[in-house]
């Protein structure tokens, strides 16, 4: 079983490479990468005026399953995912159970396997049942198979707690996804505090409440040696801390989410609750700040965040809607529209950010296009334009603050392991 | 003037933020017009008659419930009042299904007040009677703002170029939102007072002057609106205590004879707490305007009920 891919522009972070090539797939591997590759086999997918491009990395996904499948399951968020050009995705442990132990671990890989499309690689709990009280199965879980840990929808609130997970985690190499919120900062805020929340009404989330724990958790991360990665910056403070600590040789690494680069408080205007994530959309500022950080390397990786839920949950009041958009589907769209053709990164700078860097922070052998690698592949159309719509989704859900926008940038085919798994018809 | 003043166009009124100063004036003086039917021995017109209006008050009130119902009945127009312990809110329906039903028995208009911010804004545009929103949350109190304009302007003979303070728990306060958006656009020039605790962050930006100093905020206005304090606001550590609040914001005698115009107004939405925000002195004083207040309410009612209906018509004849 082969497949050529051919006369596509091949752009690759970790080789430095870009120009038009042709790229043979033989069974799970990339064979040659050459031009004018002539096979004898006819399966072959013309590539020309195409982006040919390492698979998607998803550092940020919640998949629901096990616990709340009317939202998503494992297979309809694979399939949200490589229609959005992702090959891996990791999946955020906040199910019901919660992923803080090894059975629920084994059930996420074995209801991947079963729908045989994208890699899933689950972040487990840092503490039991995400209340921050005790230690989840590290070691268990890691023997499993997580590549990171994460209390991610909350924060470890005890300093002396994370500490202690940080000491354990780093035994086995596993990286800490920090989702920086101090509780009693946001208790009760639904949006960005500041101008709009004041005309609207809304009880604001302050920046500060970011701030603090982004500057907690790197504290604790130099003191430790873990590494550290910052999930969903917002906050142009946020950027500027990482900055210097990066300078200063702290492990760490982040990433920032379309929305957050896209979009500003201003968007919840009409109280539209799919303009209600967590962190909150924030300020034209902020926007800057992280394409800056973007631009400049502060921000390493761009993950979805990715997070489903039902129409009767989202249409409700804004106070009572729950947090989060899904994102698995727009992603590529946004960061071509709003930072390819705006001249904030390069072509090689998105595969960095969304394949080469989330793969080394999560410690796999991926992100990269060589022979002899693996055919993670991901293609996709520069140029053409598409109109998202409600009723278009994969996702189970159709929680999208960019429904109606015109985005430019389309995946044309998504390939995992040698193996087609979306066509764009 | 012209004669022919700005048709009101809207199906709902949602909020002052999106009403333009001429509609504003309009509100106004059809109120003015209206305000002399509650004086007559028989207080009954029958503009409204035969058109069904839903009182829908998930949040306790006295004043605008009462207000409104009054208002609809002395335009002759059926009235249904629905409080949420008696709704089936109570057995999980979500607000959407419940308005829902309630446009399914055919009502004209919908007064609606309700604690979510914007609940009123994203119900609108789904429903086909009429909208008036009676408090949203921390949002807007549109029929209150326009009820101060009102008494402001029947008091001062004019809005434009006066001083206004608003004075209190602005953070929390759809009252005071509503104040900003009508008095700025009407001419006045506002300021707000109260403890930081207390004022939105960037409300500065919304074209008002803060302080937090109520003897600042006195000198030279015209007309203070003094806003009541919740206690619970207390218990949750916004200020040290209800003695501490009253002794550096309470409205008393003294500080008005000290600090204020001779002919300020004092303004108050209800209910007051005497004794805290504002000393029984000045409530029950010569300055005080707050039973005109409410008299106004209904005038002022009378006119968003009058005014929103026939905009229905006119959009059904079209």
């Amino acid at each position: 079983m082969s497949l050529l891919i051919k006369n596509g522009r091949v752009v690759d972070a970790k080789n430095k490479q870009d120009g038009v090539f042709d790229i043979l797939v033989e069974g799970a591997k990339i064979s040659k990468i050459a031009k004018n590759i002539v096979s004898k086999d006819d399966n072959v997918f013309d590539a020309k005026g195409m982006l040919v491009v390492p698979g998607l990395i998803d550092l940020h996904v919640h998949l629901r399953e096990p616990g709340y499948e009317y939202k998503e399951t494992i297979l309809s968020g694979s399939q949200a995912a490589a229609r959005g050009g992702f090959t891996s995705i990791c999946c955020m442990p906040n199910t019901n159970p919660v992923i803080d132990n090894q059975g629920v671990v084994d059930f996420v890989f074995a209801e991947s396997k079963k729908a045989g499309l994208v890699n899933v690689f689950p972040v487990g709990a840092i503490t039991k049942g995400l209340k921050g009280e005790d230690l989840a199965d590290i070691a268990d879980m890691k023997e499993s198979g997580v590549v990171a840990l994460s209390d991610d929808g909350y924060e470890v609130a005890s300093a002396a707690l994370l500490r202690m997970a940080m000491e354990y985690a780093s035994m086995f190499d596993l990286p800490i996804i920090a989702h920086c919120e101090d509780k009693e900062l946001s208790s009760g805020g639904v949006m960005n505090e500041g101008y709009m929340s004041t005309v609207l009404g809304l009880k604001g989330i302050p920046r500060v409440a970011e701030i603090t724990m982004v500057s907690r958790d790197i504290e604790l991360a130099r003191f430790t040696g873990t590494k550290l990665h910052i999930a969903h910056v917002s906050c142009k403070e946020s950027v500027a801390l990482i900055k210097k600590a990066k300078k200063e040789g702290v492990k760490v690494t982040s990433e920032c989410c379309p929305h957050h680069f896209s979009l500003t408080e201003e968007a919840v205007e009409q109280y539209d609750t799919n303009t209600k994530v967590n962190p909150p959309l924030r300020t034209k500022e902020d926007v800057e700040a992280i394409k800056k950080g973007l631009k400049d390397g502060t921000i390493d990786c761009i993950a979805t965040d990715h997070a489903p839920h039902s129409i009767s949950e989202k249409d409700t009041e804004y106070d009572l809607a729950p947090f989060g958009i899904i994102g698995s589907e727009t992603a590529l769209g946004l960061v071509m529209t709003e930072l390819v053709d705006k001249g904030i990164l390069s072509i090689e700078q998105v595969v960095e950010k969304m394949a080469l860097n989330p793969a080394r922070v999560i410690g796999q052998d991926k992100g990269y296009l060589s022979e002899g690698g693996c055919a993670d592949i991901t293609i996709i159309d520069p140029k053409q334009e598409w109109v998202v719509e409600k009723d278009g989704f994969v996702s189970k859900s159709s929680n999208s603050p960019f429904i109606g926008k015109t985005l430019t940038g389309q995946v044309m085919a998504t390939i995992v392991s040698g193996k087609i798994v979306f066509e764009k018809s | 003037m012209t004669e022919k003043m700005t048709d009101w166009k809207r199906k709902d009124l949602l909020g002052i933020e999106e009403l333009s100063a001429e509609e504003i004036e309009l509100i106004l003086q059809t109120a003015d017009s209206f305000k002399e039917i509650s004086s007559r021995p028989v207080k009954k017109v029958p503009t409204l008659r035969g058109k069904t209006i839903v009182l829908f008050f998930f949040e306790p009130s006295t004043r605008t419930r009462s207000s409104f119902e009054l208002a609809a009945k002395r335009l002759s127009a059926d009235t249904l009042s629905i409080t949420k312990s008696s709704s089936s809110i109570q057995k999980g329906e979500t607000l959407k299904d419940t308005i829902k039903n309630i446009e399914a028995m055919q009502v004209d208009v919908i007064i609606l007040r309700h604690s979510s911010s914007g609940a009123h804004h994203i119900l609108a545009p789904q429903v086909t009677p009429s909208i008036i929103n009676a408090g949203d949350g921390c949002h807007e109190h549109p029929t209150q703002a326009l009820l101060d304009m009102f008494t402001i302007k029947e008091k001062k003979g004019k809005i434009k170029g006066l001083k206004v303070t608003i004075l209190g728990d602005i953070a929390h306060s759809r009252v005071a939102r509503s104040n900003i958006w009508g008095l700025k656009k009407m001419g006045a020039e506002v300021t707000i007072c109260g403890p930081k605790t207390l004022l939105p962050r960037d409300i500065d930006k919304m074209g008002v002057k803060v302080t937090t100093c109520l003897a600042e905020a006195l000198k030279g206005a015209d007309v203070v609106n003094i806003l009541r304090i919740q206690k619970e606001r207390q218990q949750v550590g916004l200020f040290p205590s209800l003695r501490e609040y009253a002794s550096e914001f309470g409205v008393s005698r003294e500080k008005l004879d000290k600090y204020a115009k001779k002919d300020i107004l004092i303004m108050h939405p209800g209910p007051i707490n005497r004794g805290i925000e504002i000393t029984p002195d000045v409530a029950d004083g010569k300055y005080s305007v707050i039973l005109d207040q409410v008299t106004n309410g209904i005038a002022i009612r009378m006119a968003v009920l009058y005014l929103v209906s026939q905009a229905g018509i006119s959009e059904q004849q079209e």
